[in-house]
């Protein structure tokens, strides 16, 4: 039995409105992976904040290595021998890699890089320690994060939600090194909630949700089934039933569009699709080939250099987006916070800025009226309408989202990633909201970074590569279609 | 027209600017925006002034308005760091605080001529000619202001507490993970700048002239705040900014003062602020370059460690 380094106990952490953690357990061995798994909003990442000094606890305590400690900040935790690789990463854009790490250390950056190249080649970490870190990938950046915590010497590593950003590939390297810093008597706390991965790499899981701990399972004693239950609380049904699609009348015609991205790039060239009411046309692609600027150039966002775009019939090429809001397109874009809420903004307010409103005045009680309605249909878990967004988990969010977007009745949606970083509960409710609205005749398309969401809810799926479709497939997911889909995906002609 | 005397004129007036400038570059390097600058100069030529005239001692009177400089540096740095008020709000506070308090305190000693800094020659190289006498036979200010520049382009990007002060400026929340006070690096950031700042203010009333007057900065305060821009946050772009726009102001004192060319004294006065805005219109437009200078990511935005946005 390997002893314990780290244990929390009777973990409280209150927000205004919310209690995040209340009396949360934990306990890390050494060279164990202990899996924190739990919806958005279960209180992971608060537990972790509080562990790393980000956050105080309200009440309980912190005993590391057997001792009881107050963790002061971000810095004594690591002094401690405690580090976290944050969702956010913490590093200095314009600085290059040395730099970020030698920041707050006593060595200069000729020192460290030495370093880093030792650490690089003990745990399979691959970086250049003098590349600026807004060159590098994003995969790259999370292994400089992970460098840094080894060069400060961590025995206690906090990976939250590390996968969340990475590729299949980067992935596999990932877990091959958190392997290396278990097997060097590390422990790794893993925060996450794809079921897939936490089987692969755990050796304990606690469950979290609505701040209490659910239970902690040793390995063999956890299964995906038992995990999703103990998440949710409830059985996930993720196989979506649905009807077949009856398309009807044209919606929506991109016709050889061409556009730049933000840095001048083409990234979409001469792209053309059709998608009828009533159906969901998914498009699966690796990221980066244009299927931000696509839904861009539809919503009126980005500049369209060449081409055309009908809605309805009508020409809307180039037309502003006021106009194709009241024309009916509805926008569920992949930031929430930045573009599709207003995070300081409460509930209610954001529920009301719709564009469809020709009121000069409005008062209150209307808008809460109006506000309590949606928190109602679409189960949003708020305090109040009065609450500010950003306090509301990713879920709650997402629900804001789509309640005020579906409340414009519209006849095209566009949805970007309209899943990505949720539970599987709000996952659900995204899928069967979408449904709905299909089924209602609305035209939707779909652009998601993961296979499963396209196959669980598109009628036909195209291939975006280098901003252009380049080709049509079924949502099957057949072995024969999915590599037919990643040839596509990888350029390769079909 | 002498060049010489032209030049020479160019580092006096170009000096208090630069005072003001890397001072703020200081300041913003953390990532915190003092629009107070204009305030602090006054502040500054106002107590290095009392000082000399009460004292007699101008090396005393120049310590003192570094002091007040950050003394009153603390009051945006209270503001802006721990209260986390709006970082404009506050520096125009400042600002409107130091030309009204030094206003009235001064209103005493206005028209009262007290002793001022002589030029002393650096031998050996005044003797080069054109350049010699214009930039190594000025009052010992001037030379403070070179070395304080080289010193802080070499503090900034050679140093290791440099990298710390930058890294608090682009990415509070990195170098608060790292161990870094954000808090502290910032408070020091900003009553450094403060302080000299107010230096600056106190070249006016200890070197160019001996006397005071109200509001005798004249708008400085606020080219400096363009210079910082126009010199990209580094040092030595700061002196050379700073002795280009002493160049235009020395050069249209001559205009006038000559007679040669006849042109309206308030279109001269406005040179200096047209070219800022000129010069700020030049660097925004071109893109690459804006990119390339890069004002700190996280300027004039409070860091706060459990603030969600």
């Amino acid at each position: 039995m390997s002893s314990t380094l780290l244990e929390v106990r009777g973990i409280v952490k209150r927000f205004p409105g919310v209690l995040a953690l209340d009396g949360v357990n934990f306990d890390l061995r050494e060279g164990e992976v202990h899996t924190l798994l739990g919806e958005n909003g279960a209180g992971k990442t608060t537990l972790m904040n509080i562990i790393f000094g980000l956050y105080r606890a309200d009440e309980g305590e912190i005993l590391f290595k057997g001792k009881r400690v107050h963790i002061r900040s971000p810095y004594h935790a690591l002094q401690l021998g405690i580090g976290m690789v944050q969702q956010h990463f913490t590093l200095v854009p314009s600085f290059t890699v040395a730099e970020n790490i030698a920041l707050g250390t006593r060595d200069t950056p000729s020192r460290v890089a030495a370093k880093i190249r030792g650490i690089s080649e003990e745990y399979g970490l691959e970086v250049d320690p003098h590349a600026k870190v807004w060159q590098l990938s994003v995969g790259e950046r999370q292994r400089v994060e992970i460098i840094k915590l080894l060069y400060a010497g961590a025995r206690v590593v906090i990976l939250d939600e590390p996968t969340a950003v990475l590729t299949p590939q980067e992935t596999e390297a990932l877990f091959k090194a958190v392997r290396k810093m278990t097997s060097r008597g590390t422990g790794v706390i893993f925060i996450s909630h794809k079921l897939n991965e936490v089987m692969e790499i755990s050796s304990r899981v606690t469950v979290l949700r609505k701040g209490k701990v659910i239970g902690t399972l040793e390995r063999g004693e956890f299964d995906q089934n038992k995990l999703a239950r103990m998440m949710v609380g409830r059985e996930v049904v993720m196989e979506i039933e649905r009807e077949k699609a009856r398309p009807g009348e044209l919606v929506i015609k991109v016709e050889d569009v061409h556009a730049r991205s933000d840095k001048g790039h083409i990234a979409l060239n001469g792209i053309s699709l059709e998608i009828r009411a009533g159906e969901i046309l998914g498009i699966a692609g690796v990221a980066g080939n244009g299927q931000r600027e696509l839904a861009e150039v539809i919503t009126g966002l980005r500049r369209v250099e060449s081409g055309k775009i009908e809605f309805l019939g009508k020409d809307l090429t180039n037309t502003s987006v006021i106009d194709r809001i009241l024309a009916g397109i509805a926008y569920i874009p992949q930031d929430r916070k930045g573009i599709a809420l207003s995070p300081n903004l409460s509930v209610a307010e954001n529920l009301f800025l719709r564009r469809k409103e020709k009121k000069v005045w409005f008062n209150k009680r209307e808008i809460f009226g109006h506000a309590r309605r949606y928190i109602e249909e679409y189960k949003i878990k708020t305090p109040s309408p009065a609450t500010a967004v950003k306090y509301l988990s990713g879920g709650n969010m997402q629900k804001v989202v789509i309640a005020r977007e579906f409340s414009l009745d519209p006849r095209l949606i566009i949805a970007v990633h309209p899943t990505r970083g949720l539970d599987v509960a709000s996952m659900e409710f995204v899928y069967r909201s979408l449904i709905k609205a299909r089924d209602k005749g609305v035209a939707i398309l779909l652009l998601a970074g993961e296979l499963y969401e396209i196959f669980n809810l598109s009628d036909r799926v195209g291939v975006i590569y280098e901003g252009k479709i380049v080709g049509y497939t079924t949502p099957d997911p057949t072995p024969e279609n999915i590599e037919k889909i990643g040839l596509m995906m990888a350029g390769v002609a079909v | 027209m002498n060049v010489e005397g032209l030049l020479s004129a160019s580092i006096r007036y170009g000096t208090p600017l630069l005072f003001a400038t890397v001072g703020e570059i200081i300041t913003e390097r953390s990532g915190v925006l003092n629009l107070g600058l204009e305030g602090l100069m006054l502040m500054g030529a106002f107590t290095g002034f009392v000082t000399a005239y009460s004292t007699g001692n101008l090396w005393l009177a120049f310590t003192l308005s570094l002091v007040v400089g950050a003394l009153f540096a603390l009051i945006h740095a209270f503001m802006s760091i721990t209260l986390r008020v709006n970082q404009v709000v506050s520096g125009l506070a400042l600002t409107m605080l130091g030309s009204g308090l030094s206003g009235i305190l001064g209103r005493a000693y206005v028209g009262r001529p007290a002793v001022m800094f002589q030029p002393v020659a650096i031998p050996g190289l005044e003797k080069i000619p054109v350049i010699g006498p214009a930039f190594f036979k000025q009052d010992p200010l001037v030379y403070v202001g070179y070395v304080l520049t080289f010193f802080l382009a070499w503090f900034i990007f050679k140093t290791k507490a440099g990298l710390t002060l930058r890294a608090v400026g682009e990415e509070p929340a990195a170098a608060d993970a790292r161990g870094v006070n954000v808090f502290w690096v910032r408070y020091l950031a900003t009553l450094v700048g403060g302080a000299l700042t107010a230096a600056g203010g106190a070249y006016l009333s200890l070197a160019a002239t001996s006397m005071w007057m109200e509001n005798m900065s004249a708008g400085r305060g606020w080219i400096a705040i363009a210079l910082v821009i126009f010199a990209a946050w580094d040092p030595l772009k700061a002196m050379l900014g700073s002795y280009l726009f002493g160049f235009i102001m020395s050069l249209q004192f001559r205009l006038q003062a000559t007679g040669e060319v006849h042109v309206s004294a308030n279109l001269l006065l406005m040179l200096p602020y047209l070219v800022t805005l000129v010069s700020m219109v030049l660097f925004s437009i071109n893109e690459s370059f804006r990119k390339r200078i890069g004002a700190p990511s996280a300027l004039g935005v409070p860091y706060s460690r459990e603030e969600k946005t």
